[in-house]
């Protein structure tokens, strides 16, 4: 133990050049020990009431005018003045330089966790993971926001409040489908994708010439000639991407709403990452501040006292109710990520028989900083629960899966529970619940009746029984409608193309794409 | 590492959302504020609050899937084996919903702050004869900046416009800079005699002009200016009159208090100072406090015209009608002793009318009963003949709760230019 070097803080008081100690402590292991890389950072230190705002805004520190913005801040604030909410200690966003958000409030111990954990473990996993690498870019975030922002006020200034709220009312409705799930061809650029923006309209703008409307159209082409083969091919059917379908071949939408469209579609596809890397997000950053604070502690910096103080919330943010605890809400990301984490780092250094059996790839290497760098560059949540749960944490956890099947009278059943059996049942299990591709309920379009009356059709694959809230479908298929400005219709099918129900819709009348 | 300490950034970043979101609300909110306004003080009834609204119409739509067979994975495993069937009774332990959003499910609680509050409560509502024609005399005129003059008082000189103008003035008339002077005595120390004296001359020449053209003249001399503008008169004083004799039950002054309430609220938003007088009669009139005017019994019979006389008496003694914005509302069940009316008449139309902004007459009636019940009352009739010739009253008739806000709204609603306020 080295006690001789100095102490970064006493007490709890912190200020800026303490602030700048604790980063450079918290840099100089996180690089030479742990061995992390990480996008430069940018600590901001917020109010209270900052924080409330950066929760109503997806945590963003601009965006858009919406009123559900609005509506969630309102939301956040009555609970938070009740007590019945505490604030997060940080935000954090992914973009280059990474922007850490600290409250004032926290006291200088809880100011060396929250850098160690946002400004090291996450920004280490957002700039190392391959869903980060390939679906965001961190350069060019916050320039697309603000062109976002502008963008929107301007068509506010040129088309009114009322259409653009209905435009994004609608876009926000479909925004969990409107993500590319699997990498195109190209990379993300956000940079350049703002000036291709730019550059459309301007070439729309200067080839524009009033006389081609008077031109006569061409003979009509005979339905024979597009059959439907053909015309799926050209409307790229089928597509789950409602947004960029609609954004492609919507037949009366104006550009701007186009553009509207495209915009929340790339902030939704930004967002995409985050939603599959829950568990791996927290679990890395906790596994960060965990050793880069017992590793201050070691060196001296951190005295006991304040070393209890983080000991404490540490153990705060990591606590597993069990599911029969009233407090319990499902699985805690920081807590499961971080005992996984943990485990991976023992099976490491000190494994057991069951561990080589189980790990014969990593068990015993020794290097548990490689082991886990690699981890959380290759993974998401899913692939890494199914690959690195052992069946020594499920029994530490007591795991156990239950099957609920309404048709069956006498309950519920447990299915496999934490045993020899069991173990990898539950393990495929756990790991499907974090599989968006089962979260998510898969919805298509398939085609168009561009024939007939050009309804949209759209088709739900219903998974294991589970059909859409009626009431919610039938206000976002509303939504849809309106941009789609003709009749939509969803099937729900099960897996042998049986239609459990359908839905139709007609657009309002005084639909945004009117 | 950069720190930014954003701590001084403007707030309120959130407040235009926040305003579209209240925007769109606006009826649910509207109705949520008016029940909540129900059952507050007079004074009270102006703080903000929390409001809960029905979250239909505010929803964000999103295809979310239920029902079907369900698989789950959970901690804390204490007995279970393989196999075993639970009975569904138990089902919803450990699957509480997330916290937050949680609740929301049918009703969506947030605070207003009082000024949203009040707005949203007086939305479309409007002061009849708002400008006060007569203007206040010189204690209520203010100053207001009004450009600049070429006099005035030291105090007020204005150095950077008499500056500006100095330096105009210099510079239009080519006054030699100290510098040129400096640079050619400079020259003079080595030069040959030809040159010395051509130079001397120059130098002499330049330093007279520096002499006839000063550096500031009294010319460039200007004055900040102001100009007093008469004020608005920005007080008012409301008069509540009301009835407390015997006929008058608890259910009618509740409604004639909250008539009151809805008018303090309403001129405390158009006036920076409300003063509220509160005259209680029977057959005779006094003037009370708040709690005494709504709680304390009294008894005796009715005559209007005392109430009417005492206000009279209270407006000449204490409110200018100059300086004063005047509102009275009179609350009553009607009855009045017909040898009145003669009285109440002439003085309304003689003493009152003329100083009053607005007066307004509410005839409360019993409980359960409808508008269209009641008989005209002797006040009612009287009322509806002094209307006829033109005098500037309104009246109507309450016997609920849930009227007496339409009513209020009726009273002074927003309306055309031509059309007169008293319907």
């Amino acid at each position: 133990m080295t006690a001789t070097a100095a102490r970064l803080f006493e007490g709890a008081e912190w200020d800026f050049a303490k602030l700048q100690r604790i980063h450079d402590a918290c840099e100089e292991i996180a690089r030479s020990e742990l061995g992390l890389d990480t996008y430069p950072n940018q600590i901001e230190v917020i109010t209270a009431e900052q924080m409330l705002d950066a929760y109503s805004s997806a945590g963003m520190p601009l965006f858009y005018k919406h009123w559900s913005f609005g509506k969630h801040f309102a939301h956040h604030e009555a609970f938070y003045r009740k007590g019945l909410m505490g604030l997060a200690y940080e935000i954090v966003i992914n973009s280059s330089p990474c922007i850490s958000y600290l409250m004032e409030e926290n006291t200088a111990t809880m100011q060396t966790l929250v850098i160690a954990h946002a400004a090291f473990g996450h920004n280490h996993f957002f700039k190392n993971n391959y869903l980060f690498r390939q679906w965001t870019d961190a350069d060019g975030i916050l320039d697309y926001l603000d062109f976002a922002k502008n963008y929107m006020a301007q068509c506010e200034e040129r088309h009114g409040r009322q259409a653009v709220e209905q435009t994004l009312d609608a876009a926000h409705a479909l925004m969990s489908h409107g993500i590319d799930r699997y990498p195109g061809k190209k990379n993300l650029d956000l940079r350049t994708e703002e000036k291709r923006a730019g550059e459309r309209r301007l070439h729309e703008e200067s080839v524009f010439n009033d006389l081609w409307r008077t031109v006569p159209a061409g003979p009509a082409k005979s339905p024979e000639m597009l059959n439907s083969e053909r015309r799926r091919n050209l409307l790229g059917l089928p597509q789950e991407n409602l947004l960029y379908f609609l954004e492609k071949a919507a037949p009366r939408l104006q550009p701007w709403q186009r553009e509207a469209l495209r915009i929340v579609r790339h902030i939704a596809q930004y967002f995409y990452p985050q939603s599959q890397t829950k568990v791996m997000n927290e679990g890395t950053a906790t596994y960060v501040h965990y050793r880069i604070m017992n590793r201050l502690h070691e060196q001296g910096r951190i005295s006991d006292g304040n070393f209890l103080e983080f000991l404490q919330s540490h153990t705060n943010v990591v606590f597993q109710p069990d599911f029969d605890d009233p407090r319990f809400s499902g699985f805690n990301p920081y807590a499961l990520g971080f005992a996984m984490m943990q485990d991976i780092e023992r099976i490491v250094s000190n494994p057991d028989d069951e561990d080589r059996e189980w790990f014969p790839d990593i068990a015993g290497t020794g290097d548990v900083m490689a082991v886990l760098r690699n981890t959380w560059a290759n993974y998401r949540d899913e692939s890494f629960i199914s690959q690195f749960l052992s069946p020594r944490l499920m029994r530490k956890l007591r795991m156990f899966h239950l099957h609920d099947d309404p048709e069956e009278s006498a309950g519920i059943r447990v299915d496999a529970i934490h045993d020899e059996r069991g173990y990898r049942r539950v393990r495929r299990e756990l790991a499907r619940q974090y599989d968006v591709g089962y979260i998510d309920p898969n919805i298509e379009v398939v085609d168009v009746d561009l024939a007939g009356d050009r309804r949209l059709m759209l088709r739900h694959a219903v998974v294991k029984g589970a059909q859409l809230n009626e009431v919610e479908a039938k206000r976002v298929l509303q939504h849809l409608a309106d941009l789609w400005s003709y009749d939509v219709s969803l099937v729900e099918v099960d897996a042998t193309d049986t239609v459990l129900k359908e839905h139709v819709v007609s657009p309002r009348r005084h639909a945004a794409a009117a | 590492m950069y720190i930014v300490d954003r701590r001084l950034n403007p707030g309120g970043k959130s407040l235009e959302n926040r305003q579209r979101f209240l925007r769109r609300a606006k009826a649910l909110v509207q109705g949520a504020v008016k029940k909540s306004s129900e059952g507050r003080d007079i004074r009270d009834v102006l703080e903000g609050g929390e409001v809960s609204i029905p979250l239909d119409g505010m929803n964000e739509p999103r295809f979310r899937r239920e029902g079907g067979t369900r698989d789950m994975v959970l901690p804390g495993n204490k007995k279970f084996v393989e196999g075993d069937m639970l009975p569904r009774s138990a089902e919803g332990r450990g699957r509480g919903t997330a916290p937050g959003e949680g609740d929301s499910e049918d009703a969506f609680r947030f605070v207003l702050s009082r000024d949203e509050f009040v707005d949203l409560f007086l939305d479309d509502l409007e002061l009849p004869d708002l400008a006060k024609r007569k203007l206040a005399e010189a204690n209520s005129e203010g100053l207001q900046r009004a450009g600049y003059s070429t006099s005035g008082s030291p105090a007020n000189i204005s150095v950077s416009r008499t500056v500006r103008l100095a330096l105009a003035r210099r510079v239009a008339l080519r006054r030699p800079r100290p510098e040129t002077i400096a640079q050619l005595e400079a020259e003079l120390e080595d030069c040959d005699e030809a040159r010395r004296s051509e130079l001397l001359a120059e130098i002499e020449a330049l330093k007279a002009k520096v002499r006839r053209i000063p550096f500031i003249d009294p010319i460039d001399i200007r004055f900040r200016r102001f100009e007093t503008v008469p004020k608005p008169v920005a007080q008012a004083v409301m008069f509540c009159l009301m009835d407390v004799s015997g006929s008058m039950s608890e259910h009618m002054k509740d409604l004639a208090k909250r008539f009151y309430m809805l008018l303090y609220v309403f001129l405390t938003r158009r006036y920076r100072h409300v003063e509220i007088v509160f005259i209680r009669h029977t057959d005779r009139a006094e003037e009370v406090d708040e709690d005494t005017f709504f709680h304390s019994p009294a008894s005796g019979g009715t005559l209007v015209s005392s109430a009417l006389q005492v206000m009279h008496e209270i407006v000449r003694s204490r409110y200018r009608p100059a300086d004063w914005n005047i509102y009275a509302a009179q609350a009553s069940d009607g009855d009045n002793s017909i040898s009145d009316s003669e009285a109440v008449s002439r003085l309304l139309t003689e003493k009152i009318l003329p100083v009053s902004q607005f007066f307004a007459y509410l005839e409360v009636g019993e409980a359960g009963g409808t508008t269209f019940d009641m008989p005209d009352s002797s006040l009612w009739t009287l009322y509806q003949r002094l209307r006829a010739d033109g005098a500037p009253l309104s009246a109507r008739k309450v016997n609920d709760r849930s009227e007496i806000f339409p009513v209020f709204h009726d009273l002074f609603q927003r309306r055309g230019k031509q059309e007169k306020v008293a319907p």
